[in-house]
């Protein structure tokens, strides 16, 4: 087990200086930052003495250290575009993202487990086809198609919800949230449906998917013959079985949340950290690019190695096995 | 007989090729392709897809470029919406497919090609660049195309980001979808390898990469074409989404992307149907390249049969 979770811990440090070894490059190959900081009638001795004070001539090893070693402690220097510190831009943005993040997941399992038990133990009814089906729609539409249409219906023409921004946040020492106050839970209800919705299907495809595959094997037959009630077989022992690749793949969810947030936040111009991406990409604003790109790599390490080591905590089996084949 | 008349040359090839029709047509594929009624659909509908989006500059009446027939903003009469967009939509619908096919193209070769490498070889290679994959594969795709992109805008002069848009597009679509084809292929290649027409290969001398193109990769194509199809749909998704973002095919070029991008700018003054349209267009056109794919993976899988 430990042998097993460090080993995973050196290879998440090392996906994590890979990552942050691609922000740095794109500093060091876009143009050449003394261009942009003096004026145009610079001697040459003057951009050189800039140069040696900015450690700019440094051996590319060290500059790349001191730019991990400043990335650590989260300082990403000045957005371009924004003139003000690259951290204070994110920190800015984050609680919003995160709690999009949070009630889209959340939504996701609430509903896309139930609905997934539903059409697994009822495979031939109806609503279980009906439900198949829209879900099949629903995986070929794309996020920002769906963000638009419930734009339509819920904002242009019902007029029920707010279809932008964060609207009305109470301020939670500090923290911004849309999930105290009704005015504010309304402005997150169409960001988060249109985010989950994709979860919601994948959820509910593999639940089924994993409850037939449960429901034929011989203990529950067993505990069928044992005259245990329905419930008991298909919530004690069916659903339970089936909660492995449920985690494992909701974990892994999370991940592609906060990356398909980018496409809802601009759908909605929700002030979070993937509208700022977006706009640093067209603006070519590199701190703000590299920052991302290195918080949204930790982010994912981290769910990674949690999911992993849940997994390893919840299935029994694979502790037999030998901490080397734990996949 | 030592020659034939022209006559006979010409009947033995139509008979030939009326031999491999029949064939076709007994198949086990045609019969369960026949035997689904929604694969049919999906295929006939993307059929008219394609020829609707290729034949377009002789399909449709209207100049894009001429502002006069492209105002959208008055067409709010039922055909005048339909006639007056749909030749932006036909050629969007073009350019959408161009970009999905290249993209799809670039990581079919690129995956193909390392998978193979990766499970002929074997040892330390396989090992970085199935690493790589790993890496790869925790991030989203629209995820790695959104950051190769603003790699490229990044260094690319300004002057030529419009015109080269397109195929950054093509590689970076294509770049973040080609794990799934390594994979596939080098799982396939580690079992062909063993076998004795590869083992046969080797004794008579034949290079490794000579062994790799001729012999191993015919034996691994199949599940590719399956993968490629669903990645199709995918590509098409995902270049539409980029463009929606404002990071995808320029403003001035019209993909369903970009058509749904601006319309979408007039969703509150009331004028719908210029971002239904194209949305229309592009669900549909994915749901049946995605049911397709869906058909194949059946059809093709020998275990179901």
């Amino acid at each position: 087990m430990l042998t097993y979770i460090v080993r995973r811990l050196l290879q998440s440090v090392l996906v994590l200086i890979a990552v942050g070894f691609i922000a740095f490059s794109l500093f060091s190959y876009v143009g050449d930052p003394i261009n942009n900081m003096v004026g145009v009638e610079a001697t040459d001795a003057e951009r050189e003495w800039a140069r040696k004070t900015l450690g700019l001539d440094d051996p590319f090893p060290v500059q790349f250290a001191r730019f991990a070693a400043k990335a650590v402690q989260g300082d990403f220097g000045q957005s371009y575009r924004l003139s003000i510190p690259v951290a204070t831009a994110i920190g800015e943005r984050l609680p919003a993202t995160l709690e999009l993040v949070f009630v889209a997941a959340v939504m996701a399992l609430l509903i896309g487990v139930p609905l997934g038990v539903y059409t697994g133990l009822h495979r031939d009814g109806a609503i279980s086809r009906i439900l198949l089906t829209i879900s099949l729609i629903g995986i070929s539409l794309p996020t920002f198609l769906i963000g638009i249409l419930l734009i339509m219906v819920f904002s242009v023409w019902l007029g029920w919800l707010p279809s932008f921004g964060r609207g009305a946040t109470v301020d939670l020492w500090g923290w911004e949230s849309n999930l105290v106050s009704w005015e504010g839970f309304k402005s997150i209800i169409l960001p988060a449906v249109t985010l989950c919705l994709f979860q919601l299907t994948l959820l509910m495809r593999l639940v089924r998917a994993e409850m037939l595959e449960v429901l034929r094997t011989d203990y529950i037959k067993f505990a069928r013959a044992r005259g245990l009630t329905n419930r008991a077989v298909n919530f004690g022992h069916a659903l339970k079985n089936t909660l492995v690749p449920v985690i494992t793949i909701t974990g892994l969810q999370i991940g592609s949340l906060i990356a398909f947030a980018i496409i809802t936040e601009t759908v909605f111009q929700w002030p979070g950290m993937g509208l700022l991406f977006l706009q640093a990409i067209q603006f070519v604003d590199i701190p703000v690019m590299a920052a991302y790109l290195c918080l949204v790599a930790f982010i994912f390490v981290v769910i990674n190695l949690i999911v992993d080591i849940l997994y390893y905590a919840i299935d029994p089996r694979l502790r037999l096995d030998g901490s080397g084949h734990a996949h | 007989m030592t020659t034939l008349t022209e006559e006979q040359t010409n009947r033995t090839w139509v008979w030939r090729l009326r031999d491999s029709l029949q064939r076709f047509f007994d198949s086990d594929i045609f019969y369960s392709f026949r035997r689904s009624p929604v694969t049919v659909v999906a295929f006939l509908t993307t059929v008219i897809f394609f020829v609707a989006a290729f034949g377009a500059p002789i399909l449709t009446p209207y100049n894009t470029n001429d502002v006069a027939t492209l105002d959208l903003m008055n067409a709010f009469f039922p055909p005048a919406w339909i006639e007056g967009g749909s030749s932006a939509r036909l050629l969007g619908t073009q350019v959408s497919l161009v970009v999905g096919f290249l993209s799809v193209l670039f990581s079919v070769v690129l995956g193909v090609g390392l998978g193979l490498i990766s499970g002929y070889v074997g040892g330390r290679t396989d090992h970085i660049i199935m690493r790589i994959a790993d890496v790869q594969l925790s991030f989203p795709a629209v995820l790695v195309a959104l950051l190769l992109f603003g790699f490229a805008k990044a260094i690319l002069p300004r002057g030529v980001q419009d015109a080269v848009a397109i195929y950054v597009l093509v590689v970076a679509i294509g770049l973040s979808n080609w794990v799934q084809f390594a994979r596939t292929v080098r799982g396939s290649t580690m079992v062909e390898k063993n076998k004795e027409y590869v083992q046969a290969a080797r004794v008579i001398g034949r290079s490794p990469i000579a062994i790799m193109v001729h012999h191993v990769l015919p034996n691994v194509m199949g599940p590719v074409l399956v993968i490629a199809t669903i990645s199709l749909a995918l590509a098409i998704i995902t270049e539409a989404t980029l463009s929606f973002l404002g990071v995808g095919v320029p403003p001035t070029q019209p993909s369903l992307g970009t058509l749904i991008r601006f319309g979408n700018n007039f969703l509150f003054s009331g004028e719908w149907w210029m971002t239904i349209f194209p949305g229309l267009a592009l669900v549909i056109l994915a749901l049946a390249v995605n049911l397709l794919g869906d058909w194949m993976r059946d059809a093709l899988n020998p275990k179901l049969r």
